[in-house]
């Protein structure tokens, strides 16, 4: 890898290698201002019969560099380096640096353990997933299996590696190492590759460490990492989630065909796609000191990454992965987990079940069709929104504060006391969702996407909604480890696509009284007016634009300010505009189904969901 | 003239199919290369070391961890059987001594003195590896399995359940369109592959299975259907550990749908004939269909021209290409590709895709997304 002066990068090239398309994306310094310009992709090519990801990558920077009119690949099928400009009648060609992430293949399977499940062992499960991982089962002394059943599951799991917790240091030794015992009659064996030892991170009480290591014999790899817990109050992320890393590149990715020649071209280490995606999500929360949400929906899962204020005002990150609540692949599953009566509240008319179960598993089976019909994009996005909301609950029963924690308090505290583990996911603290995946970023109207959002998330006050414009996070995130400035001015830029703002009030009342009156005021929005409890309205207000709104929540209702407190915010706009919503939180629809079909048809009809939409016409 | 890629499942009556057998952990092979296997011989075999049982004596005695090696009456390695006195403590002047009486056999794999656990490894078990496609080793990979190649007829499926099942293949219905009702699973179909029709109700496969038929095979099922079957509701498509007395095949997908004309006749072709069948599919990277795989006897079908490997293959969709329409509004249609627009439009749901024309077999003419097409046919 060279290292080269930021100063001096103009040309970037990323590629993001996922399990079905290998993206590419071309960053440029025009006028002193990096901006992303071109994009290609092409399949993956990690399995058979290529066998070597590399050609993927080659394909999609080619397709690039045509794009771009610039020579990307050399005859060798090399990336060229560095960048030259246009000389003697030839085309610009090559880049500065070469960067890339990785979820091919599955992505990067960990298990973790611990000794109390809420303690140590959410503790490696958060280094894990804030890695990128996905996170296949948590072991701990507390998880109400049996040892012999524990035993039985490690055995069944073929992990990429296993990160052990447990202990504070100078803590509990006998609950680790009986944790050890555990995996080591077990011999887990890796996912991949017969030829190599089961890799094992320990990141626990260090004085455990040495009767750990005499636990294991030769047929796991076992390195030794500062403890993830040192004492209850704080966590320590960051050895463990360095080593995971290392051990990716290390083990797993060198093990995936093609790999090795990969890890040789990029100039900066491959990062797990998600981690990726979680490290410029943290970056654009600290440069803007705000609460994001971020949430990428696939076709078999969905991840959610957060960004609040944690109990002592510093930046927590959280990610987590629903790994069965998916669009295509995981779209019965969300059915059953959800009910199909969930997921047909959202549906503005009738439709028979036993024809949209048939339906559901179809799509299943071949998950890469789309929706021909409105009805059938109708029902998708029913599905969406209750695979986003499930997700989103997993994640705010996640991210909590650090659970075990004594906390001193006054007597001032009497009627404010919180227990630990509270989640510090705050909606009404949230500033920005983002949203990115299939189901939201391909919606036919963005005004789809905005609802959809809303409607799952339930965000309050006031929140900015936008959408990731291609899926970019990924490149950004492993180029803010390199060259920061170019990651965030390209996020900002190009990356993100603003939907617009949210204003929503929390409480409930009965339908049609008064939940809060509006005064909008900007260049080219002006109006004022009341919203009753059950309302939702959208006002025109452009990419680029801001207004002023001044709120006043009814009694009961709060807007951010507290109940009843009047709120005055600038908010911005997007391709969406200015959403008010009054339909109170938590967000209740009607049980009976013709009553909620009448309503869900009403803010549909208010947000321009289907506007437009009919008959196939060829435009 | 346009063309596109679009993914088909493969139907053919002829091709050389290459089985790779590998044993989960390294174990024994025990055929050599050129040998000709049965689709039911074992070709490969292991043992997977037993369950493991931590047994925390220091709890059961009341003893400090670092007490236990000394109390201990069997050592590392040695035999237990149930019953046996595993450990005993030394007790106060010789007295009141406790004691712990295994209730597992096995052999002790270690003892410990920093928790005072003892491991205690059952029996092992026997895993073995059938060559599932009778043929030749064409390849042997010591310690972890063979390569078996073939000349077999072979049909994907798009979803199954339950595993690996061997038998001749016994056609119920009468043409592709009939529907695999409960009253056509007789008596003679035990340990049989039977091949249906249309959709299959949950009764007709109840009655499969106390009939002791190996596997039903038709065009279609309900999703209440398979819950019922299954007892739960199938949440994502990774299936073939199922153990319900009968392996279940669709080659067609959910609800009222017929089997493919093309897909029947060559079953029907090849009915008395030995199959072996697999339903494990797996819907993710790396896709698995359910497979039938029908051997044909050496020399009788020219299998030059028909070289595959029996994998989910993409074919070239262009105008004339026979497709089936795989997403409602349209469902099961099946016709000819009749247009190839390049132009992307706009559909029905307001979304903006490329499309393509199907000359339906009733005469119509429908426009659908390529998306939603497969190729029929092999």
């Amino acid at each position: 890898m060279t290292t080269l002066n930021p100063d001096q990068i103009n040309v970037i090239l990323a590629t993001d290698c996922g399990s079905t398309t290998t993206k590419a994306i071309l960053i440029e310094k025009i006028d002193g201002q990096y901006r992303q310009t071109h994009r290609g992709e092409a399949p993956t090519t990690v399995e058979q019969p290529v066998a070597d990801v590399t050609a993927g990558v080659i394909n999609a920077a080619t397709e690039v560099g045509e794009l771009a009119g610039r020579r990307l690949v050399n005859e060798q099928g090399q990336i060229i380096r560095p960048a030259k400009p246009a000389s003697g009648g030839q085309p610009p060609e090559g880049c500065d640096i070469y960067i890339s992430t990785s979820s091919a293949g599955g992505g990067l399977q960990m298990l973790v353990t611990g000794v109390v499940r809420e303690m140590t062992a959410a503790s490696a499960k958060r280094a894990a997933l804030g890695a990128g991982a996905i996170v296949m089962d948590t072991i701990a002394s507390n998880d109400r299996r049996k040892p012999h059943e524990q035993i039985q599951r490690i055995r069944e799991l073929r992990p990429d590696m296993i990160l052990m917790s447990g202990g504070t240091d100078g803590g509990t030794i006998e609950h680790v190492v009986e944790i050890a015992e555990l995996i080591a009659p077990a011999k887990p064996q890796p996912r991949f590759g017969t030829g190599y030892r089961m890799p094992v991170i320990y990141a626990g009480n260090k004085e455990a460490a040495k009767f750990v290591a005499e636990t294991f014999d030769d047929s796991v790899d076992l390195t030794v990492v500062e403890n993830i817990r040192p004492v209850l109050e704080r966590e320590n992320l960051g050895p463990a989630r360095d080593q995971i890393h290392d051990v990716f590149l290390e083990h797993v990715m060198a093990h995936a065909p093609g790999y090795d020649k990969l890890i040789d071209w990029t100039d900066a280490p491959i990062m797990p796609t998600p981690g990726a995606v979680g490290d410029i999500l943290q970056q654009i929360a600290k440069a803007r000191g705000i609460n994001v949400v971020g949430v990428d929906i696939g076709g078999a899962t969905t991840d959610v990454f957060s960004v609040f204020d944690g109990p002592e005002g510093e930046p927590v990150f959280n990610r987590t992965v629903s790994a069965n609540l998916g669009m295509s692949y995981s779209i019965s599953n969300v059915c059953a987990e959800a009910g199909m009566p969930s997921v047909l509240r959202w549906v503005h008319f009738d439709m028979d079940e036993r024809e949209l179960r048939n339906r559901v598993k179809n799509k299943m089976i071949r998950p890469t069709t789309i929706p021909q019909t409105l009805e059938a994009l109708v029902f998708e996005q029913a599905v969406s929104r209750e695979a986003l909301r499930l997700a989103y609950i997993q994640h705010r029963e996640f991210a909590t504060t650090l659970k075990g924690v004594q906390q001193q308090r006054t007597v001032g505290d009497t009627f404010s006391q919180q227990k630990s583990g509270q989640s510090i996911v705050d909606n009404m603290k949230l500033d920005l969702l983002v949203a990115s995946g299939g189901v939201l970023s391909h919606a036919p109207r963005m005004e789809q996407t905005a609802s959809m959002l809303i409607d799952a998330f339930e965000p309050e006050g006031v929140t900015e909604l936008a959408k990731d414009s291609i899926f970019m996070m990924p490149h950004l995130g492993v180029l803010a480890s390199v060259h920061s400035r170019a990651a965030l001015e390209v996020f900002e830029k190009d990356c993100l696509i603003y939907l617009g703002t949210c204003v929503a009030a929390k409480g409930r009342t009965k339908p049609g009284k008064q939940c809060f009156s509006y005064e909008i005021s900007g260049s080219t929005l002006n109006e004022r007016g009341e919203m009753s409890f059950g309302d939702v309205r959208l006002f025109p207000l452009g990419l680029g634009e801001t207004a002023r709104i001044t709120v006043e929540p009814a009694r009961g209702f709060d807007v951010g300010g507290g109940p009843g407190k009047r709120v005055e915010r600038e908010v911005r706009g997007g391709t969406v505009g200015l959403i008010l919503d009054a339909r109170g939180r938590p967000l209740i629809l009607p049980e009976d189904r013709a009553e909620c079909r009448r309503t869900v048809k009403e803010w549909s009809e208010s947000l321009r969901l289907y506007e437009g939409s009919g008959s196939p016409r060829r435009r | 003239m346009a063309t596109a890629y679009t993914p088909g499942l493969q139907v053919t009556d002829c091709m050389r199919y290459r089985a790779r057998r590998v044993l989960p952990i390294a174990g024994d092979v025990l055929v050599a290369v050129g040998d000709r296997v049965g689709a039911r011989d074992v070709v490969a075999k292991t043992e997977l070391p037993g369950d493991a049982t931590p047994i925390n004596l220091a709890n059961q005695l009341s003893l400090m961890p670092a007490d236990v090696p000394e109390c201990m009456l069997k050592q590392e390695g040695d035999r237990v059987e149930v019953g046996d006195v595993l450990a005993r403590t030394k007790g106060i002047f010789g007295m009141f001594k406790a004691e712990y009486v295994s209730k597992v056999s096995g052999v002790i794999e270690s003892v410990s003195h920093v928790t005072g656990q003892v491991i205690i490894r059952g029996e092992s078990i026997p895993v073995e590896v059938r060559a599932f496609a009778a043929g030749e080793v064409v390849e042997v990979m010591p310690g972890e399995g063979v390569i078996v190649e073939a000349d077999v007829s072979f049909v994907q499926g798009i979803f199954g359940i339950g595993g690996e099942a061997f038998g001749p293949i016994v056609m119920a219905c009468q043409d592709h369109t009939q529907e695999f009702s409960a009253d056509l699973i007789r008596d003679d179909m035990r340990g049989a592959i039977v091949i249906g029709g249309a959709r299959m109700p949950g009764e007709t496969i109840r009655r499969a299975i106390d009939f002791g038929v190996a596997a039903v095979i038709s065009g279609g099922m309900d999703d209440s259907d398979l819950k019922d079957v299954l007892g739960y509701d199938l949440g994502v498509a990774v299936t073939g550990t199922e153990r319900i007395g009968i392996t279940v095949i669709i080659t067609e997908g959910f609800g009222e749908i017929a089997m493919a004309q093309k897909t029947f006749a060559l079953l029907a072709s090849r009915a008395g004939a030995e199959a072996a069948v697999n339903g494990a599919t797996q819907i993710r990277a790396g896709v698995l269909r359910p497979e039938i795989v029908i051997p044909v006897d050496a020399g009788t079908t020219d299998t030059s021209t028909h070289a595959s490997t029996g994998t989910h293959i993409a074919s070239v969709l262009e105008p004339g290409t026979s497709v089936r329409i795989i997403r409602d509004p349209y469902f099961g249609v099946i016709g000819t590709v009749a247009g190839l627009p390049s132009e992307p439009m706009v559909l029905g749901s307001g979304s903006k895709a490329r499309v393509l024309e199907v000359a339906c077999e009733s005469g119509e003419k429908l426009t659908v997304p390529r998306a939603n097409v497969e190729i029929i046919g092999g």
